[in-house]
C-alpha cells in the first residue's frame, strides 16, 4: 500500500507498509489532518498522487471506503442516537462486521450504552469514533488522535487495542500529540511541520543520538554567577554547554565518562547540589523540538 | 525495526471489509432515520400536534364563521391538513434534521462508511414516507372522527398517495436546498418561517379559490399545487396541472440541490 501527496501539505512523500503502525506527528497546523483527509478521499490533492490499497481516494472512493476505517477528530454523530445504536447502525452497513458488544468492552463503553451522544464524555465520544472506526473490519484504519483527552489507564487500553489491530494484520495509520505514544506504538514515525516532511523512520533510527552523550542537569538553586562558565572551560573543546534556565542546563559532548566526571567535580567545587542528573539518549521529544523548534505541539 | 511481516492469523480483528447488500443497508438508514425522526420532541410536535390542532380548529372555526366552502368543511379540510402534514415532514424536519447532520459531522461520517450517497438520500425518503404514512393514520383517523368522508374509492385512495409522493418529493428536495446551503441554525429559522408562511398563505389547508384573485399564483407554490391535489385526490380526480407544478418544483429543487449542497 502506498500514498505520496502534494497539496495544501506541500511535497509530501512517504509509503506505509502493510500490518504496521505509522504515525504521524507533528504540531498544531503541520497538516496531519489535511494529509489523513486526503488520503481518506475528503480532499483532492491538487497536485501529485495518492493512492490507498492502490486505488485513487477520490475516484475509486466506493471501492477504497468498505476496504477502510476512520476515526474522525471530533462529533460525527446525530446528538439523539444512543452510543450503541450508533454503533449497530455502523455494523449494519458493513457485510462482516465485528460483534458490537464485543468492541463496547474492549473500549469500556458498556456503561454509557444507553445514553445518547450529546450527553456523552468527550473521552466516551472519542472511544466511540474509534468503535466505529473498526467496526467493519477494515484492511487499513486512519485515527485522528485516537487517545487526545483520554484518561490514562483507557489510553492504555487503546493502546493495546491498536497494537492487536497490528498483530491481526491491520494496517494503522494514527496522527497523535503524544509522543509517547508514536514511540511506544509505531513502527514508523513521520514528523510533519509546515506541511513539509521533516524526518521519517522508526523511533529507534530518529532517536538514535550517534556518538554524542547528552547530560541534563537540573539544579535546586540558580547557578552561582560564573560557574557555567567556569564548567564550559573544564569541559573544553568539543563539548557544548547550553544554560537551558538559571535552575537547568545541559551539556552535550563525547560519550566517554570523562564528562560526567567533568560536571560532577564541578557540582562540588561550586557548591551547586543537584536536583537531578540525566543521561542519556535522546527521545523522541528531543528529536521532534529539534526538527520543529517548536514546543507547542499540543 | 519496521515492518512486522508476520502472516495475520485468525484474530479477533482479521480484515473482512464489505459493504452490507444495498437493501439492509437502506433499511437501516430509513429505520434510523424514522426512528430519530420520532424520537425529537419537536419534530413530533410539528409532525401530528401542529397539524391536528390545526383540523379541529379549522373545522370548527368553520362551522362557527360558516366560510363558504366548496363542499362540507370537514371534507375539504381534511386533505389539506394531510398536505400540511406532508410539508412539515418533507421539508421542515427533513431541512432542521439535515442542517443539524451536517453541522454535527454526521454526514461526513456516515461518508466514511460504505454507504452511497443514493442509498443515503433513499434512506432519508423512506424514512419521510413512513413517519407520513403514521400521520396520514392519526390525521386521517381523527378526521374521520370528525365525520370526514375520506378519500373516494380506491382510485381516490391511489390519487392521494400519488399526491403525496410528489409533494415529499418537491418539498424534500427544497428542505436539501435550504439545508445544504445554510448553517444550522439558519435553517432551523428558514425551514419553520417559509413553514408558517406557507401554512398561513400557501392555499394548503384552504382551497386556492379561498384566496380570490391570489387564488392562481399560489397554486404555482408547492404548498397550493399539493393542498389542490390532494383536494381533487380525495374527489377521486387527479389534478394534473398540480401535480405537474410538484414535479417542477422537485426538478428545480432537486437540480439546485445536487449544484449547491455541501457535505460538511
Amino acid at each position: 500500500m502506498r500514498y505520496g501527496d502534494r497539496t495544501a501539505v506541500d511535497d509530501l512523500s512517504f509509503e506505509v507498509e502493510a500490518h504496521t503502525i505509522t504515525a504521524v506527528l507533528g504540531p498544531n497546523g503541520a497538516g496531519k489532518t489535511t494529509t489523513l483527509e486526503t488520503c481518506e478521499g475528503y480532499r483532492r490533492a491538487q497536485s501529485g498522487t495518492v493512492r490507498v490499497l492502490g486505488l485513487d481516494p477520490v475516484r475509486e472512493r466506493r471501492d477504497l471506503l468498505p476496504r477502510i476505517g476512520v476515526m474522525l477528530q471530533s462529533g460525527g454523530a446525530w446528538s439523539g442516537a444512543r452510543a450503541d445504536e450508533m454503533l449497530r447502525h455502523f455494523a449494519r452497513l458493513h457485510a462482516h462486521p465485528l460483534d458490537t458488544g464485543l468492541l463496547m468492552d474492549r473500549l469500556a463503553l458498556h456503561e454509557c450504552g444507553r445514553t445518547p451522544y450529546r450527553r456523552l464524555s468527550g473521552g466516551q465520544q472519542q472511544r466511540l469514533g474509534l468503535a466505529l472506526a473498526l467496526v467493519g473490519r477494515p484492511e487499513l484504519v486512519f485515527v485522528d488522535e485516537p487517545t487526545a483527552g483520554l484518561d490514562p489507564q483507557i489510553r492504555r487500553a487503546v493502546w493495546e487495542l491498536l497494537e492487536e489491530l497490528r498483530g491481526d494484520g491491520v494496517t494503522v495509520v494514527l496522527t497523535t500529540h503524544y509522543l509517547e505514544e508514536a514511540e511506544r506504538l509505531a513502527d514508523k514515525v513521520h514528523i510533519l511541520d509546515h506541511g513539509k516532511l521533516v524526518a521519517s523512520g522508526s523511533p529507534l533510527e530518529l532517536t538514535r543520538g550517534g556518538t554524542v552523550a547528552t547530560i541534563r542537569l537540573v539544579v535546586t538553586q540558580p547557578f552561582p554567577p560564573g560557574s557555567p562558565e567556569a564548567l564550559a572551560t573544564a569541559l573544553g573543546a568539543g563539548t557544548e554547554l547550553t544554560v537551558l534556565d538559571p535552575l537547568s542546563l545541559q551539556v552535550s559532548g563525547p560519550a566517554d565518562g570523562s564528562t560526567l566526571g567533568k560536571v560532577a567535580a564541578w557540582c562540588t567545587d561550586h557548591d551547586v547540589l543537584p536536583e537531578s542528573l540525566s543521561l542519556g539518549q535522546r527521545n523522541l521529544e528531543d528529536v521532534f523540538l529539534e526538527l520543529t523548534g517548536r514546543e507547542d505541539f499540543a | 525495526m519496521s515492518a512486522p511481516t508476520s502472516t495475520p492469523t485468525g484474530g479477533t480483528f482479521t480484515p473482512a471489509p464489505g459493504a452490507a447488500p444495498v437493501l439492509r443497508q437502506l433499511v437501516t438508514q430509513a429505520g434510523m432515520e424514522a426512528r430519530l425522526m420520532l424520537r425529537n420532541g419537536e419534530q413530533l410536535l410539528l409532525a401530528v400536534v401542529i397539524p391536528v390542532i390545526v383540523l379541529v380548529a379549522a373545522v370548527r372555526g368553520a362551522d362557527r364563521v360558516g366560510v363558504n366552502l366548496d363542499g362540507r368543511p370537514i371534507d375539504v379540510l381534511t386533505p389539506g391538513v394531510l398536505a400540511v402534514a406532508v410539508m412539515s415532514t418533507a421539508f421542515t424536519s427533513l431541512a432542521i434534521a439535515t442542517g443539524f447532520e451536517r453541522r454535527y459531522g454526521v454526514l461526513k461520517r456516515l461518508g466514511t462508511a460504505p454507504l452511497s450517497r443514493a442509498t443515503l438520500l433513499g434512506g432519508k425518503v423512506i424514512a419521510l414516507l413512513l413517519v407520513e404514512i403514521l400521520q396520514f393514520l392519526v390525521i386521517g383517523g381523527v378526521g374521520f372522527a370528525l365525520g370526514w368522508s375520506g378519500p373516494d374509492g380506491l382510485g381516490g385512495y391511489l390519487a392521494l398517495i400519488l399526491a403525496a409522493v410528489l409533494g415529499t418529493a418537491a418539498f424534500a428536495s427544497l428542505g436539501m436546498l435550504l439545508a445544504g446551503s445554510l448553517r444550522a441554525e439558519a435553517t432551523l429559522a428558514a425551514a419553520n418561517l417559509v413553514y408558517l408562511l406557507l401554512l398561513a398563505g400557501g392555499a394548503v389547508v384552504l382551497p386556492a379559490d379561498a384566496y380570490g384573485g391570489l387564488g392562481d399564483v399560489v397554486r404555482w407554490l408547492p404548498s397550493g399545487a399539493l393542498g389542490e391535489a390532494a383536494r381533487a385526490a380525495c374527489d377521486a380526480s387527479v389534478a394534473v396541472r398540480d401535480l405537474l407544478v410538484l414535479v417542477g418544483w422537485a426538478v428545480i429543487g432537486s437540480a439546485l440541490t445536487a449544484r449547491t449542497f455541501q457535505w460538511e
